[in-house]
Order: structure tokens, then sequence, then C-alpha cells
């Protein structure tokens, strides 16, 4: 790895990530010698090490753990989890204990990732023996491979998922009818992007293969981070074949000669199968050279890591990041599909889109349009979690009802449901005969359900801590207004605020969705609006009923002043406050 | 992109050539569009976002976004210019900016845009970050309250001066400008008093040691005519 990273710097991420998981920490030589080698200085290559959450340079830590802080977590315990790993691990100067953004386990968390490997379903008695192993040193790759099972939770299967592609069959498609026809028929399909921003997918394609290059990218975007989405975790674990196969599908028909999967930091644990998958793709020549004994169809695939940044899963800040820089979205025009990866024409697609585009070309684009909406073809899978007895992994043709997807799951007293992640839209009870689509609501496949037990401010609470801490900060409305937003959610959480902040909320909110540079400051004020307009009595309930309350608590902010002066009457008191000091 | 052609801003037609952007254009007639990380010198960013413009219903960056023929732009509306003002106090209230006790009071980009902008408070809560000040240089002392992470001194010095003395790190709210040098300091970088990156900044972040508050104030750049007149700070340096 460091002999790669020092001819070619666009592998700097991918070096620090591997010696980060290796060691537990990036050492500080590692850092001179780098910058002697490439054409970064230490400060440099510090700012990315910074820019990435799972990345540090603190040499006494062996052990990271980190634990997922998404809100389905919290319902699931984490804080207790938390509690006990900080009453048994925190005074160790080796453990670095955190919490992290969701990392896909919302079906079985309360979850953690120690030193990169995924841990679900935490309780005491897991705990422990996790505690026990840290004390006693022990190396986590040799920890019981019990602790690091994880499920599928595979409830329902659709179109995608209910008949496994057969392995070769969408390719030698491909090669029988040509790649003229076959980019027809996904256009035919009317098959649109999967991660969330719905971008019709033959046209992407169409696009990058028209554009004159000497190398175009196929890249497959595996950086699953919207909180409470799951799916893509699942369809790499049991369907990584067809998935493999429309990226191979998709390079066929640009001219695409290299392919990469960026895949989540969150998701080493899918690393090692992920990658037996691509060799046997070679040795069955569906990959490699001359694929299916076609002359010049020439196509490889490599895994690319990420290392902790929700931004990430923005196709041009994902592309910075591929590079080997701080994954920053970058300006457009030139779109990735004109000058993308090392400024070639490069294809960005989700996982479920290239699986969804491998069977297309290999059963039709009428197959396909079988199902879903005259808008919306086909089907799309969900990860569902919160409050419901069967959270997991459901294909529903597009057009499905929320109401219809809260029986399948066995969701009782549903108050409401957070659809698309954090980015996405809180739908309130009497919106549950919409549906899910690309015309109605729209989801990358996140499904958070809340019954009536959970108080929603503590929801959106949680989401504008996160969209604070994963914004890039590149543009003024993201990088601050998160963090406004964030302290004015708390205010209103914590029974401080007034009209006037819900006034305030509504005013960064807008200013975010409109001048934001990228989707995430566009986005991470939906779910707080949502919750000022569709749950007003329950915001309501929870002001102040002042015309104006301080951010902060006046009272005690005058208490240094009474230590100093040593008096605790009522004079050194606000006035409301009489009479009733310890 | 777009070949030759024109645009209107405001109502006013403004043409264009090849290549440019709305923001190059727009200076080139003479229409002044708000904006503190643009100049005209380096490759734009768009990170400000206070030259923001509305087309077609939607915000862009006009530094950022090539020109097209027949596009109707607004950009002195109501609604843009109270956007400027937001963001322009959100950047107020994220830095330590007292202007009262600034030597670059009176030339300050930073603040002629916000009076051009009819920004009268910072609004927001104050964040007060504890930042650093950087005397280690002995012609040029670097204020890290004042940075409002425009990138200009980044681009400056990379592009222009060939010495990559500033670079940005960490992410969010916490992301910061740092100094290539061994110990992080101004002092031990190569950095020059005439470096490119020295006049090049819209605040008083980096700042000139060697004299202080030579021009009184009322006599400052920005003191008798506003921004839309003067021009960037980094034209009159």
């Amino acid at each position: 790895m460091y002999d790669s990273v020092t001819s070619d710097p666009l592998l700097l991420l991918q070096y620090l990530q591997s010696q980060q998981l290796a060691n537990g920490h990036i050492s500080s030589e590692d850092v001179s010698t780098l910058a002697e080698k490439l054409p970064l200085s230490e400060t440099e290559i510090r700012g990315v090490i910074s820019f990435y959450s799972f990345l540090h340079c603190n040499e006494k830590i062996k052990y990271n753990l980190l634990v997922s802080d998404n809100i389905t977590d919290r319902m699931q315990g984490n804080a207790e989890i938390l509690q006990s790993l900080n009453s048994e691990l925190g005074e160790l100067d080796y453990v670095n204990l955190q919490t992290t953004s969701c990392i896909g386990m919302c079906d079985q968390g309360p979850a953690l990732l120690c030193n990169g490997m995924t841990i679900p379903r935490l309780d005491q008695q897991k705990l422990s023996g996790i505690c026990e192993l840290v004390k006693m040193k022990k190396a986590v790759q040799d920890w019981p491979a019990r602790l690091f099972e994880i499920e599928d939770n595979i409830r329902k299967k659709g179109l995608l998922l209910s008949e496994p592609l057969l392995p070769g069959t969408s390719l030698q498609a491909f090669l029988d009818n040509g790649a003229d026809t076959s980019l027809d028929e996904i256009e035919a399909s009317g098959l649109l992007g999967r991660g969330g921003a719905g971008f019709n997918t033959a046209s992407k394609w169409r696009l990058c293969k028209q554009t004159q290059a000497e190398q175009r990218y196929v890249i497959c975007n595996a950086d699953e981070g919207e909180p409470g989405t799951f799916k893509d975790r699942v369809l790499l674990n049991s369907y990584a074949e067809a998935m493999l196969e429309g990226m191979t599908l998709c390079a066929g028909i640009t001219g695409a000669s290299r392919g990469y999967i960026y895949l989540r930091g969150e998701y080493q644990f899918l690393k090692t199968k992920l990658q037996q998958k691509i060799d046997q793709q070679r040795e069955q020549n569906l990959l490699g050279k001359n694929i299916l004994g076609q002359p010049d169809f020439d196509f490889d695939i490599e895994i690319h890591m990420g290392a902790g940044a929700y931004i990430c899963g923005e196709e041009s800040a994902l592309i910075d990041s591929l590079e080997g820089k701080h994954g920053i979205p970058r300006k457009r025009p030139p779109f990735p599909v004109t000058s993308g990866y090392r400024n070639q024409p490069t294809v960005v697609n989700n996982v479920e889109t290239f699986i969804a585009a491998a069977h297309i070309i290999a059963n039709g684009a009428h197959w396909f349009q079988q199902q879903g909406t005259a808008q919306s073809a086909g089907t799309k899978v969900i990860s569902i979690s919160g409050d419901c007895d069967l959270p997991g992994i459901y294909e529903y043709p597009f057009g499905t009802s929320i109401r219809q997807i809260l029986s399948d799951c066995r969701a009782a007293d549903t108050q409401a449901v957070q659809i698309a992640g954090a980015a996405g839209h809180l739908v309130a009870a009497k919106d549950f005969d919409h549906n899910i689509s690309f015309e109605d609501f729209s989801t990358g496949g996140s499904f958070m359900v809340f019954d009536h037990s959970r108080n929603l401010i503590e929801v959106i609470r949680n989401f504008t801590d996160f969209f604070r801490h994963e914004s890039c900060g590149f543009c003024t409305p993201c990088r601050i207004g998160t963090s406004l937003q964030h302290d004015l959610v708390c205010k209103l959480d914590d029974g401080h605020a007034t009209h006037y902040d819900l006034h305030e909320l509504k005013i960064i909110g807008g200013l975010m969705r409109s001048a934001s540079h990228c989707g995430l400051g566009a986005t991470a004020s939906s779910a707080v609006i949502d919750l000022l307009e569709q749950f007003p009595q329950l915001v309501e309930h929870q002001l102040t009923h002042t015309d104006y309350e301080p951010a902060f608590d006046l009272d005690a902010a005058l208490q240094q002043a009474r230590d100093i002066t040593h008096r605790n009457d009522d004079g050194p008191h606000v006035e409301n406050q009489p009479g009733e000091h310890p | 992109m777009s070949k030759k052609g024109t645009f209107k801003l405001d109502g006013k037609t403004v043409a264009f050539n090849e290549g440019d952007t709305i923001m190059d254009a727009a200076l080139r007639a003479g229409e002044y569009i708000p904006h503190l990380c643009h100049n005209p010198e380096f490759t734009p960013r768009g990170s400000c976002r206070v030259c923001i413009v509305k087309a077609n219903g939607r915000q862009f960056s006009a530094c950022t976004m090539p020109a097209s023929d027949g596009l109707e732009i607004e950009n002195n509306s109501d609604e843009i210019m109270a956007q400027r003002r937001s963001l322009l106090q959100m950047l107020f209230v994220e830095g330590n900016h007292v202007c009262p006790g600034c030597e670059k009071s009176g030339a300050c980009q930073l603040q002629a845009v916000a009076y051009y902008c009819d920004m009268l408070s910072p609004h927001f809560k104050h964040f007060f970050p504890r930042r650093e000040l950087d005397a280690s240089h002995p012609d040029y002392v670097i204020d890290f309250n004042r940075c409002i992470l425009c990138e200009l001194c980044v681009r400056a010095s990379r592009d222009v001066d060939a010495k990559n003395v500033f670079s940005i790190s960490d992410r969010g709210i916490k992301r910061h400008l740092v100094i290539n040098s061994p110990t992080g300091k101004l002092g031990d970088s190569d950095f020059d008093k005439n470096d490119k990156a020295a006049h090049v900044c819209p605040t008083g972040a980096i700042l000139n040691r060697e004299h202080g508050f030579n021009q009184p104030i009322g006599e400052r750049l920005y003191d008798k005519q506003p921004v839309s007149i003067v021009g960037d700070v980094a034209e009159n340096e």
C-alpha cells in the first residue's frame, strides 16, 4: 500500500484509512514520510486526516469504539451502552470512545464499530465481553466471530430480490444486442437513480458515452450514509454479483475500462466478501480482459474505502474523496458525466441502480415497467427501522402507500414516519395514504417509524446534530446554518424557545435550502420545517409563553458572580426565581 | 458552454463572451454583484454564497454560474438582498469581527459589503470561538478571528506565489485556515510581504504590521463611496 501511494498521490486516503485500521491511529512518522514522498505538506496531509471522522493521529489509541448514534440507536438504548463502556473503559488511555453517525444497523441496533468492524445488537452480555477483550488488549481479528454476526433481515422480496440474476445473463444480452440497443432498453425502462436524487439513468450513461475522452470511469456509490438507510448493506452482502454485472454493463455501454466501488468506512466488514465476489466474477470472465470472450471488452473494479464522512455520498464529493482529498462537492458545471474522476467522464450510480440496470438488460424494459407507477417504474428497496415489530429490508413496487408499508412491518400507534433519512421528510399520520414514488414521497431507502411514545422534537434534534457534524463546511449557509439551526432546535427541546425562535428556524432553513452549494445544505432543514408545519400543536406545547427568552440560562449565568460574592439571597438571582435557592 | 450572447440582470441587458460566468459579464459591464470569495484573478469557488442571484426560480452563485443567452436574473431584489444579509450576518457571528477595534475598519471588504447590503446588526447568536493570533512573522500578522474561509490566500499562495503557505483543515463549523509550516506558524513559512497572498484578504485576517492606522478613519477605502463603486480590496492594493 505504501508503495502505491508514493507512486499515485490520489491513493492518499486509501493509505491513511488502511493505517488507521491496522494501528488504531495514523502515526506522525507516517505523516512526515508521506510528506517527503508526496507533493503535499504535512499540514495538508493532516488536513485530509482531520476531514474524516474515522481518522486521527492520537498515537496512544489502539481501540476505536464508535457507538452509532442515529435516533434509532437511541431508541434501542445506545445511551446505556455508552455509559457502560465509559465506566468500564473510559479511563484507559488507549481507548477512543465516541459516538458516530448512523452506521447502517438500525434494524439490529444498538451497534458500534470497533476498529472498523461492526458489532450489532449490543446488550450487557456482549458489552462485558467486549470490555474484557479490550482490557486484555486482544486484537480485534481474534475476537469471537459471533460478536460480528450481522443479519440481512430481508422481509419482502419483489422484482429484484426474488429471482437472483443468473451470472452473465445480463452481459450476454448486452453483447447480443449491442451498446446502442441496450442503452435504448434502459431508457425505455424509465429507470431513475435509486440513491435519492432520481436522475434518469439512461441519460447519465448516454452523456458519459457521448463525451470525448481518453478514459471513462464507472463508480458505484456504496457510501450509504443517510441515517436509517441500510438496504445497500444487504444488497452488497447478498446481491453483489448483480451489482458488479450492472457496473460492467455500464462500462460496456459507455466505453469505460475502470470501475470503483466507494464503500463507506462503516461497511468495512463487507470488504473482504465483496473483494471475493469481484475475484469470482473475474474468474468467470465476467470482469477483466475480453469479458465473455468479447475482444476489447476490458473492465475491472477496485474497492475504495470511505472514512466517515456523510458528504461523500454526494457524487462530486465522492469523486474528490476517491482522489484522496477532502470530500467537498465540486462546483457544477462541469458535471461528473463530462468531467469526474481524474477529470474524465464518470458515471456515478447507487448500488441498487446498477442491480436494476442488470435486471432490465436481462429481462427487458417491459418486465421492469410491469410494476411501479407511470413516472416511477419498477420497485424500491427500502430499509425499515424504528417502532415496528419487523424491521428490515422490504422491496415494494413504487406507488405503495405508507399505510401499507406500516401494516407490513407491523407498526402500531404510529405518530410519524421519517422518509428518506434525516435529509428527507417527517410525515404525519394524515399523510399515510400517500405513497413511495418519485412524484409523491421520494426516498433513497430510509423509512424510520416513530410511535406516540416518542418525542419528535428529540428526533429532529438528533437530525440537526447529525447535519452540524456532517456539513463539509465549504459554503456559508450550510457551515453556519446547520449550527444555528441545531442551537435553536436544542432551545426548543429544552423548553426555552418562543415563537420568534420558530420564525428564525424558518428563515435559516429557507436560506440553507435555496443558497447552499450542494444537496446537504439544501435538505438539512427539511425535517425541521416539517416538524414546525406538520406538528404545530406539539411544537406550541413546548414553547415558553413569553415574548423573549434568551438562549442561555440567565440565572445560571450569575452563578460565578454569586460564588465570588458569597451571596445566595434573592438579590443576585433573576427576578422570577425568588426564594428557592439551594 | 454558451457562446456569446446577452442576459438580463434586474432588467438591464448584459452582454457576455464565451466562457463567461454571470459575475464575469456583470463586472465587465459595470454591474455590481456583491461578493467576497470571488476575485477575477482566481478560479471561482462559489463558497461564500454572497453573490447568489436568482434565475428560473432558483438561486445560483453568480461567480460559478456560466452565463447563457436569454437568462433573466434577479440581483438586487428584496428577497436576494435579504438572503445576502443573512449570509453576511452568519459570517459575522461565526468569527470574532470587532469592527471598532480592527485596523482594517473602513478598508475592509466584508464590512463594506455588509454596509452595501444594509446589514445593521449581526442578528444571530454570536459563536465567540476561541481563535489564535499569529504574530510570528516580522511583516505580517494573521488574526484567525477574522477569517471567513474565502480561501483567496490559499489560492493566491498556491496558484500565483507557488508557495502553498495556506491550507484548510477540518470540516463543518470547525473548518479553519492553517499555515503550511513545521510549527504551523506564519513566521516559519516562506511567506513574504510581497506575496500575492499578502494582498487578497477581503477582511482584516492578514494584516501588514509595519504600520497601523496610517490612514485616518474617515479617509479609508470605503469611507466615502460604497464597495459597488470602489471595488474589491484586492484591486485597490
